[in-house]
């Protein structure tokens, strides 16, 4: 492993959408930076900016909506980046599947490479989604 | 001095959710605000018109993920208030103990936020702590930590067992150590004074004309709950408003910060109290006619409106929640304040956008 991929792999930024979910998930999101969870350890630090970042947190299905914002921010992310769709309904639509609204889950609008199920999904498993998206990110930075 | 026009969001690290504001400015002050919203809408209201009526309790939890207990609970009711069923006291106990746990959690998380918010990120970590040891409650009782889904038409799904209370009862006292000092912070320290003391003013008689509900009116001196209704069991636990006279941010901080209190009180108070029996009882028809039910949420009052043909999908529901309602004063509030103030002001309402679009 070289220097830089190192670096990337011990400090990645991430970036948290809303993409119309209920805000269960934005919270344990949320909950995974304070102490009692921590996901600072791994030098992960939460982003405003999609330029500064290496990590997508969506939550919440894709909507008609909100899909332009969501493809924006997506583009605006350098490259390598990898997507964790965080939660049943980001994953397939879940309970929100028949709503008029709703396009389903967020990989019909922007390619995604970790799926945390769960309604809403927990700290636990948001942490081990975003640790596989590392390994990922690993895997495509060493290529 | 020439104006500047530039959007507040839809992606903005202080909001969660995605919600514009377009702000005008002079130098550091905002003149103008135009509200955008729309980018949260799912279509529940007509999505609940395809689900049979029992399901609907699952998607109405999910309208919001903070407040999702009253949610659920404001459903049930409308629909037993339709159909004609009267609910064991045990089970009105036990919906008053997990909707006051949500209030708890949710006034936490705010109070957390606001304190982000304005730059304390250590107060933010500390009221976040607290708010875990209440999960953990949730979590013991319910086996959710965020979403319940205990609620059911008839009842609840959960009871609690002489076990589970005496560990309950045992977190309460952990968690009143913890939220003490918090508290006191939150009382008397300068720094929040300084950043929240008359800023975003809502005059007593605009609040009461924009018709703001919950904290928001609470804070600019109406007393005006809907639990004062006396739904579930808050009638036979002697519910009195929490009221502060400042119309200011720190007079909304403050409502919500004694609330926690109030909420804690009412849940040892149910536990205390707790009448045996059924939990629920079973529910065989459809709803038929209409029906209309107030609930407190942590943001306000929530309003929930079904009607039914006897079939099992429902005709219409509709839910006007409480952000709907607060979102108007932030248009009396921001103008002529400093441009930094803007997330403080914007958070002091505790905007809840998947509430608002659903």
């Amino acid at each position: 492993m070289g220097l830089l991929t190192k670096a990337r792999v011990k400090s990645p930024w991430l970036l948290h959408f809303c993409s119309s979910s209920c805000n269960g998930c934005d919270i344990e999101i949320l909950a995974c930076l304070t102490p009692y969870y921590d996901v600072e350890r791994f030098g992960i630090l939460h982003m405003g900016n999609p330029k500064h970042a290496d990590i997508l947190l969506v939550t919440g299905p894709a909507n008609r909506r909100n899909y332009k914002v969501l493809q924006n921010l997506y583009a605006q992310m350098p490259d390598p980046k990898v997507v964790v769709a965080v939660g049943t309904c980001a994953c397939t639509g879940g309970v929100f599947h028949n709503c008029y609204n709703i396009m389903g889950g967020i990989d019909k609008v922007i390619p995604v490479d970790v799926y945390v199920p769960g309604c809403a999904a927990r700290p636990e498993a948001i942490i081990d989604g975003v640790v596989l998206a590392l390994k990922k990110l690993r895997g495509e930075l060493e290529e | 001095m020439a104006r500047v026009t530039f959007p507040f969001g839809p992606q903005h690290p202080v909001l969660p959710e995605p919600v514009q504001l377009i702000l005008t400015c002079e130098d550091e002050k905002v003149v103008e605000v135009k509200p955008r919203i729309g980018y949260m809408h799912r279509g529940i209201e007509k999505g609940c018109e395809l689900n049979p009526y029992k399901h609907n309790v699952f998607l109405c939890e999910r309208i919001c993920g903070i407040c999702s207990f009253i949610h659920a609970e404001a459903y049930c009711e409308v629909i037993e208030k339709a159909m004609g069923i009267e609910v064991p006291p045990r089970a009105r106990y036990l919906r008053v103990f997990w909707a006051e746990l949500s209030r708890m959690h949710s006034h936490l998380l705010w109070l957390g936020l606001f304190a982000d918010g304005f730059g304390l990120e250590s107060l933010f970590m500390q009221c976040w702590r607290a708010r875990e040891l209440v999960l953990d409650v949730s979590e013991l009782t319910s086996g959710h930590r965020i979403i319940q889904s205990t609620c059911v038409v008839g009842g609840v799904r959960k009871d609690l067992d002489a076990e589970q209370i005496r560990t309950v009862r045992k977190m309460l006292k952990q968690f009143k150590e913890l939220y003490t000092p918090i508290f006191q912070v939150f009382q008397h320290d300068r720094t929040i004074k300084s950043r929240t003391w008359g800023k975003g003013i809502l005059p007593k008689d605009v609040a009461w004309q924009l018709g703001a509900v919950g904290p928001t009116i609470r804070g600019s001196g109406w007393a005006f709950d809907a639990r004062m209704d006396g739904y579930a069991a808050y009638g036979e636990l002697g519910f009195e408003p929490v009221v502060e006279e400042g119309c200011d941010s720190y007079a909304r901080m403050m409502v919500r910060a004694r609330e926690v209190w109030q909420s804690w009180e009412l849940i040892n108070l149910v536990l205390d109290r707790l009448p045996a029996g059924e939990i629920n009882v079973p529910v065989e028809d459809n709803p038929k006619g209409e029906a209309i039910h107030r609930a407190e949420q942590p943001r306000g009052e929530v309003i929930y409106y079904c009607r039914g043909d006897g079939s099992p999908n429902l005709k219409r529901l509709k839910v006007r929640t409480p952000s709907f309602a607060n979102l108007p004063t932030l248009l009396v509030m921001l103008p002529g304040c400093e441009l930094a103030d803007v997330p403080v002001i914007t958070l002091s309402i505790d905007p809840c956008i998947a509430c608002t679009e659903r």
